[in-house]
């Protein structure tokens, strides 16, 4: 396992370092300490590795990330997996804001709590969150699945296409054209499969599903007072 | 009834509620929606027509046309980037969206452009293996949908601009209509064939300046720092946008104009949102002066770019290159008369044509109908537009060297006068015959 310390070394020697590994991978696990809440830790990898952060990262940490698995252990900034690509990126405590934003693929877990737009614009992402998400998670979510073992903040999926929104706890308020829906067999074997994958121990059967009611998907002057 | 006839009669047409207006009115009562249209802002702004060049005679010494060189290159993205772009001219091609526009369209540009040494830009769709193609220098667009953003095309990329901003629209996102839908341009987007396809007008993961700087040390240390990162905004607070723009950390500022186009936006954002391109370099121009970062930071200017004299103009008033979008597609072929007849069967007229959101351009060029799309042959368009490129250049030159400059960044404010009082406040520059700024004294 290669270690680097970020009180010794600079996050751009951590990326440097990760990046070059898409060119020639002399080895796939690695360790970081001390992150001490910095900026753009571990972004843009396209590389087969295992990234273990030791500590709290700051903004946009494992964006942009493709094949590599990344756990944050601690608490994740502003924009942790942005349009992740592929790979997976674990938080093991909470995520701030627009965790996993208009991500494309590639699983986010969060362990703990996450804050407003929780998988905003999210584009094929499956995001799972142990906690509660804030409010608009999922505003504009074009596709993936969001799964909240907790509670969920105003305006949840307010705006959305297609992403599929599951959470077992209350949901605060729903956004424009964000409706209840029907839970059938292929969903909860969709919820299984989110849930093994997370590694969460949750019962499927006590998800409400949500999703899109299609009313604003193309601009009708009779939706005006839902704009 | 013809105009003659009219006035003859004695009828009288009010200047405030006049035909258009009238037509407007009636529109928006029997739809009950407001206008959605392209193309820029119609009415009359004040632009660099107010403005014009002081040849040399006794006091400045011309340069000869046709012998003594005159530079046009430009570097951008010299503060941070390892490998900053270099284009042969100083225009380049406006981001505009696969999606919007035609493959063929986007193909034509990227042609036309590599053919002159500058570079174009992606838009609202992503990037198109053609456009990549095509294009020796190719700008990507980090815009506030991310439709089909991801880190392969970043690293393809010769530099990447981030959007916060249109001439057009300041602080509007855009809508793509669906009947433009395609599977392929809904596949790039990751949304469902026929819905309209909404870009959201702020970027979701950002909130503001101090974020921004964040945001882009992270698309650096994504590719490495090897590229120019650009940040566009549409011009309103300029002075201000562009000095938040250089402590977030930007290599190029890019500032488009009121006049600039749009593929669809409401009527009354384009025609009353935002400032003219002529009063926003200035303005731009000020404040990186005032941070010691002028020509270090560089500055592209667009928005109603038509010809060399606004190519100069611009960079006279301290721009180091301009972009241009609606003049592009004209030299394509937009609204061309060669199609009027068919322009008039859909509701236009050749030269007035600016519904692009309805996808039936007769031109081929804001569509998807493979039909329409096959009507633009996208080498001869790219020559087309080469050939306007290379006119651009070579009329800027000529007003250049006239000046006694041997570099198109030569030109400088003192070149100018103003024709107007209102274009010689906004440009700073003095009124025509007189040492006179407005709110500068004699």
């Amino acid at each position: 396992m290669k270690t680097i310390n970020l009180t010794e070394q600079t996050v751009r020697d951590l990326n440097q370092a990760l990046h070059a590994q898409a060119v020639e991978c002399t080895e796939r696990e690695w360790e970081v300490l001390e992150p001490k809440g910095q900026h753009n830790i571990a972004c843009g990898l396209d590389q087969n590795l295992s990234v273990d952060i030791k500590g709290p990262t700051g903004y946009y940490c494992a964006g942009m990330n493709k094949k590599a698995h990344v756990t944050i252990h601690g608490n994740a900034g502003q924009g942790v997996a942005e349009n992740m690509m592929s790979g997976t990126v674990r938080v093991k405590g909470d995520a701030s804001q627009a965790a996993g934003a208009t991500a494309h693929g590639g699983l986010l877990v969060i362990e703990g709590n996450a804050a407003a737009r929780c998988g905003i614009s999210m584009k094929g992402v499956d995001i799972v969150v142990k906690g509660n998400v804030g409010h608009m998670s999922c505003f504009m979510g074009q596709a993936g699945a969001l799964v909240v073992c907790g509670d969920a903040g105003d305006a949840l999926g307010d705006s959305i296409y297609e992403t599929h929104i599951y959470v077992k706890g209350e949901v605060k308020s729903l956004g424009a054209d964000c409706i209840e829906k029907e839970v059938r067999e292929e969903h909860i074997e969709e919820l299984t499969e989110l849930l093994n994958r997370a590694g969460v121990d949750e019962d499927p059967a006590a998800f409400k599903r949500y999703g899109s009611a299609r009313q604003l998907y193309n601009f009708k002057v009779d939706n005006t007072s839902a704009y | 009834m013809s105009e003659d006839i009219k006035v003859k009669d004695g009828l009288r047409e009010s200047a405030t509620f006049d035909r258009t207006t009238m037509t407007e009115i009636r529109r928006a009562a029997e739809t009950g929606i407001y206008d959605i249209r392209g193309f820029g802002a119609k009415r009359k702004l004040p632009h660099f027509d107010d403005l014009l060049f002081l040849g040399a005679s006794m006091s400045r010494y011309p340069l000869e046309g046709y012998r003594e060189k005159c530079n046009t290159s430009v570097t951008l993205g010299t503060r941070f980037a390892k490998k900053p772009i270099v284009l042969d001219i100083p225009v380049t091609i406006a981001g505009m969206s696969f999606g919007a526009l035609s493959a063929n369209a986007k193909e034509a540009l990227g042609r036309g452009a590599s053919l002159m040494g500058t570079s174009t830009t992606t838009g609202d769709g992503g990037m198109t293996p053609e456009e990549r193609g095509q294009s020796t220098k190719l700008v990507y667009q980090y815009l506030p949908s991310r439709y089909g953003m991801n880190p392969d095309d970043l690293r393809k990329a010769d530099a990447i601009e981030v959007v916060l901003g249109q001439g057009a629209k300041p602080g509007g996102g855009g809508m793509l209509l669906g009947q433009k839908i395609t599977d392929r341009v809904a596949k790039m987007r990751t949304l469902p064939m026929g819905v309209d396809q909404r870009s959201a007008c702020r970027h979701p993961d950002w909130t503001g300046p101090d974020d921004l700087a964040i945001k882009i040390q992270e698309l650096r240390e994504i590719t490495d720092w090897q590229v120019p990162i650009y940040i566009k905004v549409g011009a309103t607070r300029t002075y201000y946008d562009v000095k938040l723009a250089v402590k977030a950390g930007a290599d190029v500022i890019v500032v488009d104009g009121m006049q600039g186009g749009t593929a669809a936006t409401q009527d009354v954002f384009i025609e009353h949102v935002g400032i003219p391109t002529l009063a926003a370099i200035p303005q731009a121009v000020r404040a990186l002066q005032e941070m010691g970062m002028h020509r270090k930071v560089q500055l592209i200017v667009s928005g109603g770019i038509r010809n060399g004299a606004d190519v100069a103009k611009c960079m006279a008033l301290g721009a180091d290159a301009v972009a241009i979008g609606t003049a592009a597609l004209v030299a394509l072929g937009c609204n061309h008369p060669m199609y009027d007849e068919e322009f008039k069967k859909i509701g236009s007229a050749a030269g007035f044509y600016d519904d692009y959101h309805e996808g039936k351009d007769p031109a081929g060029i804001s569509t998807q109908d493979p039909e329409l799309m096959k009507r633009l042959d996208p080498v001869d368009g790219g020559r087309r537009l080469a050939n306007y490129l290379n006119v651009l250049t070579l009329e800027a030159q000529t007003l250049a060297r006239a000046c006694g400059k041997n570099d198109l960044r030569n030109l400088e404010p003192e070149d100018l006068v103003a024709l107007t009082v209102e274009s010689a406040a906004m440009a700073n520059v003095p009124l025509a015959g007189t040492s006179w700024i407005p709110g500068k004294g004699f």
